[in-house]
């Protein structure tokens, strides 16, 4: 029996991998050739940035609230601190720009998970409305203290003149950066911790009693989200090249955690999907000018309403399309 | 097997997605009869007041030049096509709408209107060679490339003026100052003024911070009151000036208030306008003053927007089309370096003022006071 399992589970991740490996090539070679050919123009590769800081950010926030089960609403902080730690790195050092952008990523991705850690020890004892408090109230300590160290963060006026390493005419890095985040975090999911994770979410007694230590495992979660979401930061501050303490508000959080719960809850590809399809969706509405934002929320409306509704059901089921949507149990 | 399909339709649906929308933003480059200029600034969100207004007064000047035969360039005459793009006081939404107004063809950019958006755009638009000239970026680094101009004042000219009006016009030398120190705005009108004020002999005898959003100012006040201060300095918007006017008002407080060009606005926000009798603000424009120009945009901005009232914002707008009208007749081409050399030699005499402009980027207008006399805004001449 455990034979079996084993030659199964192999199987299965034999096969993932291809998968994987098909993906990253064919976003490679997607996103060269769009680019490349000029299809996109000016407005489309810029915002193909916004579309990989939206991607990251919403994958790590995934992890917490798709996969932990904890709402967070302070995941805007995490990317605060990586975009400022960045930021700051490499407006000081005046190093090649190579050894800059790896030393700003590492020092961004170490110092938003160093206090995802902080603020992970207390704060996960905590349970979902109370946790979902908490991490709102330190997205906003995250922003107040930016306005007070004035000396460090530049205050109310933030950093400016950022060198700008990973706009869309550094595109290749940005992909390469989100490519290895996904699969970083996919792998997490798909392994041990993953799946004591996951258990976790689903029932914490259980989990609990079949030996899981339920504290560490969260905080584990916590703190892989609060990294990537501090690389987020990072390419997001050397793409704007302007950051301020009022960008990364609540506003920002709850936008992450819409592409979160609009691609579907503990789904990577969905937090993907979502985050391509509403990065882009305010752009090309641009033709609309007043009316842009008023439909933009509208059509978040319907979609949702959509997700959940029995005509999505009866058209997924009678349609060719039953694959792309069922999903099956334990995958990501 | 089947997991594979799934995954390469929905990577194929994606890029579809993506390529299909991409088809729609690119259009044709500017030809030789008309000049594009791109505008950036909130339409949408809690900013947006500021961009309307901006773009409305954009239009009505691009109407006039358009009606009175268009901008000579060299030897060819274009008319003038404006293309305003929302940013929704975003950094990030700004760098997106640049890149559309590149693609749609863009000569100049009017633009943008608030600060941070702004500093972000300069530095594609000085990789991109474009003119770019910020209505009312008022932050230092708005104009930091030898491209990049700016209409309105800085945040620290406003508070030196300031400063040189209270103490040296009024001869008020201990001033007390109420700034939010949340808005970068405030802070940098309130370091300008402390610096002057004291350098020109007065004191500032109480330094209190709030931030944005406030709405219980008691404690400031009271040792505003305590301090016994001759003028209150309150670089700040409107709407936290309105709750500081009508608390100061309760506890007593009769010495005269001060304000920045955020108070623009300020009587429209205030049931009793006696609680600013008396106070005095800087503003580029004023919609009542007595002068043909001002009259002539103020009728024409009505009639295009039923019947509102301009502000400053669409002063500015106003302004900078004419700046940017008058850079290009002046260089007589779309080259940059041209363009850049014609904005230090020209000289516009809009209706926030007469102005010049130095190769910094900033310009060098008159001072212009507003001072609410009888529940009604009143211009007072500063020099």
């Amino acid at each position: 029996m455990a034979n079996e399992f084993v030659k199964a589970k192999t199987k299965e991740v034999r096969k993932s991998t291809i998968q994987k490996a098909v993906i990253i090539a064919l976003a490679y070679v997607g996103v060269i050739a769009l680019v490349s050919s000029g299809v996109l123009g000016y407005q489309y590769s810029s915002v193909l940035i916004s579309v990989a800081v939206n991607i990251i950010a919403a994958v790590s926030l995934n992890l917490v609230t798709g996969f932990l089960g904890e709402l967070s609403l302070g995941h805007a902080g995490f990317m605060a601190i990586g975009a400022y730690t960045g930021a700051l790195i490499t407006l000081h050092l005046n190093l090649p720009a190579p050894v800059e952008i790896f030393l700003g990523l590492a020092g961004a991705g170490i110092m938003a998970a160093i206090f995802g850690l902080i603020i992970g020890i207390p704060v996960l004892r905590l349970h979902g409305d109370y946790l979902a408090i908490v991490t709102l109230a330190f997205g906003q300590i995250i922003a107040s203290i930016l306005n007070y160290v004035k000396s460090i963060t530049g205050g109310a006026a933030g950093l400016n003149n950022i060198e700008e390493y990973t706009t869309s005419d550094h595109y290749l890095l940005v992909l390469t950066l989100v490519v290895l985040s996904v699969l970083i975090m996919s792998n997490i999911i798909n392994s041990r911790y993953g799946r004591a994770i996951t258990a976790v979410r689903d029932n914490y007694i259980a989990a609990e009693a079949t030996g899981i230590c339920i504290r560490n495992y969260k905080i584990f979660a916590f703190v892989v989200g609060a990294f990537f979401a501090g690389i987020a930061g990072f390419i997001f501050a050397h793409n704007v090249g302007v950051i301020k303490p009022s960008k990364f508000d609540f506003n920002m959080s709850i936008n992450i955690l819409v592409f979160v719960v609009l691609g579907g809850m503990g789904s990577i590809k969905g937090s993907i999907i979502a985050a391509v399809v509403l990065t882009v969706l305010p752009e090309a509405l641009r033709g609309l000018s007043d009316y842009r934002m008023l439909m933009y929320a509208v059509i978040l409306i319907v979609v949702m309403l959509f997700n959940n509704s029995k005509l999505r059901k009866r058209l997924v089921e009678e349609s060719g399309l039953k694959k792309l949507f069922t999903k099956k149990k334990g995958e990501a | 097997m089947t997991k594979m399909k799934k995954f390469l339709s929905a990577a194929v649906v994606a890029a579809m997605t993506i390529s299909s929308l991409a088809g729609c933003g690119t259009s044709s480059k500017g030809d030789d009869t008309t000049l594009t200029i791109g505008g950036i600034g909130p339409v949408s969100g809690p900013a947006a007041s500021y961009g309307t207004s901006v773009k409305n007064g954009c239009q009505v000047a691009v109407d006039e030049i358009n009606k009175a035969g268009g901008v000579k360039v060299g030897d060819k005459t274009m008319q003038l096509k404006l293309d305003f793009q929302d940013d929704a006081n975003d950094a990030e939404t700004a760098k997106n709408a640049f890149n559309k107004l590149m693609d749609n063809g863009m000569d100049a950019l009017v633009g943008c209107v608030t600060s941070a958006p702004c500093i972000a755009v300069t530095s594609l638009s000085e990789k991109a060679k474009i003119l770019q000239i910020t209505p009312s970026g008022s932050q230092k680094e708005c104009a930091q490339f030898d491209n990049c101009f700016r209409v309105c004042f800085t945040d620290p000219q406003q508070g030196t003026a300031m400063a040189e009006y209270i103490v040296n016009k009024l001869g008020l030398k201990k001033v007390a100052v109420l700034y939010a120190n949340s808005s970068n705005y405030s802070q940098g009108i309130k370091d300008a003024f402390v610096a002057k004020v004291k350098e020109l002999g007065g004191s500032i005898v109480t330094e209190e911070a709030f931030t944005e959003g406030d709405v219980d100012y008691n404690t400031q006040l009271s040792k505003v009151k305590d301090a016994a201060a001759d003028a209150i300095f309150v670089p700040a918007y409107y709407t936290e000036v309105s709750y500081i006017v009508k608390q100061a008002a309760e506890k007593g407080i009769k010495i005269p208030f001060f304000g920045s060009d955020g108070w623009d606005g300020i009587l429209d926000q205030v049931s009793n306008k006696e609680v600013l009798e008396g106070a005095t603000f800087l503003s580029p424009f004023l919609y009542t003053q007595d002068d043909a120009k001002v009259q002539s945009f103020v009728k024409a901005y009505q009639a295009a927007n039923k019947n509102a009232t301009p502000d400053q914002f669409a002063a500015d707008g106003y302004d900078t089309v004419y700046t940017i009208k008058a850079a290009f007749e002046k260089a007589g081409s779309k080259d940059i370096a041209k363009l850049e050399e014609a904005m230090t030699q020209i000289k516009v005499e809009g209706i926030t003022g007469t102005m010049t402009f130095s190769k910094d980027g900033d310009a060098t207008k008159s001072t212009k006071l507003i001072q609410i006399k009888n529940g009604e805004y009143t211009a007072i001449v500063a020099e």
